[in-house]
């Protein structure tokens, strides 16, 4: 895969990165990225692309978008200083406390900017997929906020394993449907959300919950979800004395790590690495490792990284965590691999099962499954690195993973002990 | 003769004998892989150019119907390389001119260059790309023109007038404007302005218009027929498959009570 770019194309490529200038016109992040999509979404697409070309930079949008960020969602997130994993692990650990926004997860900094954008754009409706729930969560909350109907596409195999946000879905107001198609995870929810958009493309906002997905969502969610690394950037030179030497955020879509490491590409010293997931082994269908195991190819509107057979057939995946369970990744992560910019590793299932749990006995802290990936990784680079000071995207909460959670005992980590 | 062109001469050939040109549509390898060839034929006696889907593990543009069917396909093995060899073997007893519809990413895994020879070899005319937008197309365009392989454009009711005058510049092999703002085999009921938008689109393009979505029954054909060369019938005739009926007998069925 690096063979893809040119060394000087990957070096010109990254500077035009931390330059600000991806994507380009055509919502290209160097090769990937772009916008395949059926016509009938086109009209569409171009008043999208239109809206988020005039509303973001717009002073009174990003004032009514900060202001919800500050009042409502409870930003900025709290940095904390991971004590007992740290002195655990033999490396400094601090942890960008995503968990601890509205709703329990990074998702809702994107729901709410896009809620007010669909609101601006004189939306009817909203529609969203989900793959763990959060997104669908916090759609939910960011729609009943804005004032606008929301549906919510959600997989069938989904609905069964994060039952409890599929009840606060309901409660906020939104309608679920339950999607029984293709792998019925994440995947087939957006497929399905994409066929509703097409049957009404005038009134229904589609509010995509990750940083994939046809130009111009992936600018558009990265810019929502920057608000991560900016304020860690921040927060680590005012309370750690200075930047880390490594950041580590999960990587399904995207959306998190694409938010936690955008505003640390130019420092060159911080490493960077996303971590998917390694499910219960390397081979096809068995995890969610796209980035590590994938090929170049087109899956739901965007050139990037999936996960597929020789005949360009995309291949379903596993992963314990419902929000990691996706065949394909955002365009920009494709991008970062491509010039070595970030490293994509994996952490399978068991290793991430013993990660929550240390976080768990070690720091008072229920972290989601798709997090625990993250950790996992951090302990196992920590082992190569004594005394290196560590950034962990701390994605979100772990509460909507006690269904999962449930039928795997506390076995490694006792509180008594610990 | 380009092998695009085939395509036009097919439709006129219709209109010169004083009826809508049909263009079935049959998912490959469905209901089975050992009955297609025989599909195959049986469609191609009636139609005046056969649509062949490639099945497709994310068919977003698509309805139930042919999600079903392209799911079933891909569960029965097919996959482009397949259905290049059963088009081999069916050549001499198939004369019309065939299209291909594909979503891209089995294009692209094939690799452009190679899909448009062995397109051309196998007498596929052309391709329709539904998650293919024209600003996306240059590559693959580029390929298939090449070797005289036309790339169809789509426009639908939501098409402003000045992208409408572009798709229709650019299409090769026929226009296909969709009838309704929705996927195929969809509930959505055509518009009363489905006639004038199918008239505005046969006067702005400078090859035949074929409307595909939604075309179910004869009356469909006779109605929509008016207003444009020809109708692609999809999800109706992929119903008639899935019930083990006769493809042919529908087909007639929809020209000839009309």
């Amino acid at each position: 895969m690096k063979s893809i770019l040119a060394a000087s194309d990957a070096a010109a490529l990254l500077a035009s990165s931390i330059r600000g200038e991806l994507p380009d016109e055509r919502g290209r992040f160097g090769p990937f990225g772009g916008r395949y999509i059926p016509e009938t979404l086109v009209p569409a697409f171009e008043r999208l692309e239109a809206g988020v070309r005039r509303y973001l930079p717009d002073a009174g949008f990003q004032q009514a978008f900060r202001r919800e960020l500050r009042e409502w969602v409870g930003r900025p997130t709290a940095l904390t200083f991971a004590a007992r994993l740290s002195e655990s692990w033999g490396t400094e650990v601090w942890l960008k406390r995503e968990d601890l926004a509205h709703t329990g997860a990074h998702k809702i900094n994107n729901a709410i900017g896009q809620a007010l954008l669909a609101k601006r754009l004189g939306a009817k409706r909203v529609i969203a997929e989900t793959g763990a729930g959060q997104h669908g969560v916090a759609s939910a909350a960011a729609c009943a906020r804005v004032g606008l109907p929301c549906r919510v596409f959600m997989g069938a195999v989904d609905i069964a394993r994060q039952a409890p946000n599929v009840d606060r879905m309901h409660r906020l107001g939104a309608e679920v449907v339950s999607v029984e198609t293709g792998d019925k995870t994440l995947r087939a929810a957006i497929d399905e959300a994409m066929r509703e958009w097409v049957s009404d493309p005038n009134d229904i906002y589609y509010l995509l919950g990750s940083a994939v997905g046809p130009h111009p969502y992936p600018w558009l969610v990265r810019e929502l979800q920057s608000v991560i690394g900016a304020e860690a950037r921040q927060q680590m030179l005012d309370q750690a004395g200075g930047l880390p030497d490594v950041a580590f955020a999960c990587v399904g879509g995207g959306s998190n790590a694409i938010g936690l490491f955008y505003p640390l590409l130019g420092d060159a010293a911080i490493e960077l690495i996303g971590v998917e997931a390694g499910g219960t082994g390397s081979g096809l269908g068995q995890n969610a490792a796209t980035l590590a195991t994938g090929t170049p190819g087109v899956l739901q509107g965007c050139y990037s990284m999936i996960l597929q057979n020789d005949d360009g057939q995309v291949q379903e995946t596993h992963s314990i965590s419902a929000g990691l369970d996706y065949s394909g990744v955002g365009p920009e992560h494709a991008l970062l691999q491509a010039v070595g910019r970030v490293s994509y590793v994996s952490a399978d299932d068991e290793e991430a099962l013993a990660a929550l749990e240390e976080v768990c006995a070690l720091e008072g802290i229920l972290t989601a499954l798709e997090t625990a990936h993250a950790y996992a990784a951090a302990k196992r680079w920590s082992k190569d690195h004594p005394g290196k000071r560590i950034l962990i995207g701390n994605s979100g909460r772990g509460d909507k993973d006690m269904p999962t959670l449930t039928q795997h005992p506390v076995r490694i980590f006792s509180h008594a002990s610990a | 003769m380009q092998a695009h062109e085939k395509i036009g001469v097919a439709i006129n050939g219709a209109r010169d004998a004083g009826r809508t040109a049909l263009v079935p549509y049959i998912t490959a390898g469905y209901p089975d892989t050992a009955t297609f060839a025989d599909t195959l034929e049986a469609v191609s006696a009636v139609g005046d150019v056969v649509e062949i889907g490639v099945p497709f593990s994310d068919p977003m543009a698509d309805g139930l119907t042919i999600q079903r069917s392209s799911h079933t396909a891909l569960k029965n093995g097919v996959s482009l390389k397949w259905i290049f060899d059963q088009l081999d073997l069916t050549k001499p007893r198939v004369e019309v001119p065939l299209v291909l519809m594909s979503y891209v990413n089995p294009l692209l895994a094939f690799g452009y260059d190679e899909l448009a020879s062995r397109a051309l070899a196998s007498g596929v005319c052309a391709f329709i790309v539904p998650d293919l937008p024209l600003e996306e197309s240059d590559a693959l365009r580029t390929a298939l023109e090449a070797k005289g392989v036309g790339l169809i454009q789509m426009v639908t009711p939501a098409t402003p007038d000045d992208r409408l005058a572009r798709l229709a510049q650019a299409s090769c092999g026929f226009l296909y404007a969709v009838t309704v703002t929705g996927i195929t085999g969809g509930g959505a009921e055509p518009s009363d302005d489905l006639p004038f938008y199918l008239d505005k689109v046969t006067a702005i393009s400078p090859l035949p218009v074929c409307a595909g979505f939604g075309i179910r029954k004869a009356a469909d054909v006779a109605s929509v027929g008016e207003h444009v060369a020809g109708v692609i019938v999809g999800s109706a005739l992929v119903e008639v498959l899935e019930r083990g009926e006769d493809p042919a007998a529908f087909l007639r069925g929809l020209i000839h009570a009309a």
